[in-house]
């Protein structure tokens, strides 16, 4: 067991805990993308950082890559912390506006502007679908791909990898646009992230640069169901 | 090659190679490094060896081959030894010229180098100030050495600090006496190597440890480590083995990049040469002490230099840093307890070792031990690598060494530890060049890149090109490494094109310290450094660039307009020279510049003749 103080208050974990994990055993709120239960910690979004130290060595870190360590003082809110948090919501923002669970947490985090020059991608790169992929669906059928501002999601050479089974976990993590594909109902895929008025994938043409693996995907099946 | 069974046969075979050389007969050694063979070498090895055999001189003059020896403003050059003519920018037939002088005895002194303030020839090579104002003790061996012969290497004293700490048999010796000498890490970060050592040595893994020599040097403009690779492969491997012997150690690797063909090649003939002699592998000069080592090459990635980010490149993944704690000495690579240190470091461990830690703790000073390589290029007359003692301060080393600006434009600025580092300013140039010195200024040490700039250079220029570097090269796992370096470019390419508001530095500035907070690994915490540092010195010019629209330094293009002045005299050259046809005049008659067709390329201004082409 390791005891450490987050903002202050003590609390015991055991070894290996995350402070992320440590954080929310005490309720201490800490938003996060990348991050979900069942899945290796990654530390990709940084939206989790909390300060540890104190004076000059005072450092931010990534709250669910960073392990408990004895007598750390953690704080989850403080104002770099805050500020930092702030402005990696509104380079989200500035990525990905579309998403509804972006949109949510700027909104919750008090964000007014967005300064930069607006994109409209369809991913961030957080690495849930293909954690959720290789370690949830034992698929391995998408991976990243180059690396800096070329960096991608795909299956090798772009060809649906036949590791896939179409389980559609990938998009059920997604935190970009999760609820693209999600529903296969008609009225209720109308997207409030992606604000589409129909199903997206039913006109296609629109979409074809998107990321979607699912090929044909739910809701196209379900209207070929319908007519059919 | 014949095995070595003890540390007795090693020194026999040491006499051995000492007695059988005379050292009155003249030796011509020729720079090979890569920058000696790309400014021509090769050509100049050819014409030596076959005129060495034509006028049967092999008996007479030696030849030696060797890497780079620092002074690469001069490629290719000789040095005649004993007695230390240097012979700069050599032709061939210049060549001839120096093998007919030192048949004879004498001294080509025509061909001699020329001191630049009084063009006198300077005899010998330890005058020359470039030379004299260094303290060289790692650089000094390339030029002793064939880097493709280990006899070379042992002859001149190599692998006696293996053997002394195999005679002394003791493997915590060896940790005090690094940790004594206060050598810190060469690869940028400085944590001291002798405390990294004992961390690694208190590790108790069933399945072994790791050390590794990390060659992944990216920087632009930045190629210590590689001289050093190609020049002196065995002091490298030297040093792990010493290393391993020190921390128990079972694997050694050496990541090099593939973008380095010579450093390879040199290292795997020294690795295989150092095993058939029984220094490397199995039972190591008969002590029953084991230790190989392995060649990884990189990808070219740069993040790969990152130690996490290495390490995961070694065990065949993708190339992305991960979060420390745990350290690589605690998990390494495949979960072993590794320790990575950089070439340099690895090459000043035998020098530690031979020379006494008390020896080398004097050079220096306080906290700072030893010396660095730097790799000294941009605008300065004398481009190469200077080995100077931690602590010199950056005015000795560009103006002393490095003879001061080339042409008639100041030098404005120094950078400092590769895409991030920062730029120091002239007024900054008294700091003193060590780890502490240089982080408080907003720099870094880094491996040791040192780019010059003079007037002509503009900041915003130089931060936007870095962050294209950065932008590029991050790895991408940190959204805001990998989007915050993209933002940054775009603020600063609006900047050099004039579209900059003044909300836009303040913007950056936030945006900087944020990136700089906010990644995981080494290269995101620095990426933004280009910026703040520029920021924090020449804010003045980025100020210029939005509110004045202009670039003082001429380099922004769509900031500055090309024209031609009264000085011009008709002569028509810039006219052939415009590749848009922007430029109209008649002979003897001023020329004039059509600004919609102008597409600021400076053809016009570099070749009159007339400075009459002015940036405005």
């Amino acid at each position: 067991m390791v005891t450490l103080f987050i903002n202050d208050l003590q609390v015991s974990v055991e070894d290996g805990t995350t402070l992320l994990e440590a954080a929310k055993f005490l309720g201490f709120p800490i938003p996060t993308l990348c991050h979900m239960e069942g899945l290796t910690p990654y530390g990709a979004c940084r939206l989790c950082v909390v300060e540890i130290g104190e004076g000059p060595r005072a450092k931010l870190v990534s709250s669910c890559t960073y392990p408990a360590e004895q007598g750390l003082r953690v704080r989850t809110a403080s104002a770099r912390v805050v500020k930092a948090r702030k402005m990696v919501l509104e380079l989200l923002l500035a990525t990905c506006p579309q998403s509804k669970i972006i949109q949510d947490l700027a909104a919750a985090h008090d964000l007014r502007q967005q300064r930069f020059k607006q994109e409209y991608e369809d991913c961030i790169l957080c690495g849930l679908c293909t954690r959720m992929c290789e370690e949830q669906m034992m698929a391995k059928a998408i991976g990243f791909r180059g690396r800096g501002e070329n960096r991608s999601l795909g299956t090798p050479f772009d060809i649906r990898s036949e590791e896939c089974r179409l389980c559609g976990g990938c998009m059920y993590v997604c935190p970009a646009c999760q609820l693209r594909c999600t529903y296969n109902e008609p009225e209720r895929a109308v997207c409030g992230g992606c604000a589409n008025l129909s199903p997206p994938c039913l006109e296609k043409d629109q979409f074809d640069d998107m990321m979607c693996y699912m090929d044909p995907c739910v809701a196209c099946e379900q209207e070929a169901e319908d007519k059919g | 090659m014949e095995r070595l069974r003890s540390i007795e046969d090693l020194e026999a075979l040491r006499k051995r190679l000492i007695s059988g050389r005379d050292p009155s007969i003249p030796t011509i050694v020729i720079t090979a490094g890569t920058c000696g063979q790309a400014s021509g070498a090769n050509d100049l090895i050819r014409i030596t060896k076959r005129e060495l055999l034509e006028k049967r001189l092999t008996g007479k003059i030696h030849l030696r081959i060797t890497g780079c020896h620092g002074f690469c403003e001069m490629e290719p050059s000789v040095l005649v030894e004993p007695y230390g003519n240097f012979y700069p920018k050599l032709s061939i037939e210049g060549m001839s010229k120096v093998i007919e002088a030192v048949a004879k005895g004498e001294v080509a002194k025509d061909l001699l180098y020329a001191d630049p303030e009084t063009g006198e020839a300077v005899e010998k090579r330890s005058d020359i100030p470039f030379y004299k104002s260094q303290v060289r003790t790692i650089l000094d061996r390339l030029e002793q050495i064939d880097p493709i012969r280990i006899a070379d290497y042992i002859e001149t004293g190599g692998y006696s600090a293996l053997a002394k700490v195999l005679a002394k048999g003791k493997s915590a010796w060896v940790i005090e006496e690094v940790k004594a000498s206060g050598l810190r890490g060469r690869g940028g970060a400085g944590f001291p190597t002798g405390v990294k050592w004992k961390l690694l040595s208190k590790q108790r893994d069933g399945n072994g440890k790791f050390l590794v020599c990390n060659a992944d040097e990216g920087d632009p403009g930045a190629y210590m480590d590689r001289s050093v690779l190609e020049g002196n492969p065995h002091s490298i491997i030297e040093g792990m083995i010493i290393g391993a012997y020190g921390t128990g150690a079972t694997e050694g690797v050496i990541y090099v990049r593939n973008e380095y063909p010579l450093a390879i090649k040199h290292l795997i003939i020294a690795l295989r040469q150092a095993r058939e002699q029984g220094l490397l592998g199995e039972d190591i000069l008969g002590t029953g002490f084991s230790f190989d080592i392995r060649l990884v090459r990189g990808a070219g990635a740069f993040v790969c230099g990152e130690e996490t980010a290495l390490m995961r490149s070694i065990e065949g993944k993708m190339g992305e840093p991960t979060q420390r704690p745990p350290y690589p000495v605690q998990k390494g690579i495949d979960g072993r307890p590794t320790a990575i240190n950089n070439v340099e470091t690895w090459a000043n461990v035998p020098v530690i070792i031979a020379g006494g830690a008390k020896k080398f703790a004097k050079i220096g000073t306080e906290g700072n031990s030893g010396t660095k390589i730097f790799s000294l290029v941009g605008k300065i007359r004398n481009t190469g690598l200077v080995e100077v003692p931690m602590g010199a301060t950056i005015e000795e080393i560009i103006y002393s060494v490095g003879g001061g600006a080339v042409g008639d434009k100041k030098i404005k600025a120094v950078q400092t530890g590769g895409p991030s580092g920062g730029c120091i300013p002239t007024a900054r140039f008294d700091l003193s060049i060590d780890y502490d010195s240089l982080t408080q200024a907003g720099s870094i040490m880094g491996s040791g890149g040192m780019i010059v700039m003079d007037e002509g250079t503009c900041m915003v220029d130089v931060a936007k090109y870095f962050m294209n570097f950065l932008k590029d090269e991050s790895c991408g796992k940190c959204f805001t490494c990998r989007k915050g370096t993209q933002r940054m470019y775009e603020i600063l390419d609006d900047i050099s094109k004039g579209q900059g508001t003044s909300e836009s530095i303040d913007l950056l500035e936030e945006l900087a310290n944020v990136v700089k907070d906010t990644t995981m690994c080494g290269l995101g915490q620095t990426a933004a450094n280009p910026v703040l540092s520029t920021l924090r010195y020449f804010r003045d010019e980025y100020v210029e660039h939005i509110e004045s629209k202009k670039c003082r330094a001429g380099v922004c293009k769509e900031l500055i307009t090309y024209s031609i002045n009264d000085d011009c005299t008709g002569c028509m050259v810039c006219v052939k020279a415009c590749p848009e046809g922007a430029i109209t005049g008649e002979k003897k008659k001023l020329h004039v510049i059509d600004q919609e067709k102008c597409i600021k390329c400076g053809a016009c201004r570099s070749v009159c003749k007339f400075d009459a082409v002015d940036v405005t």
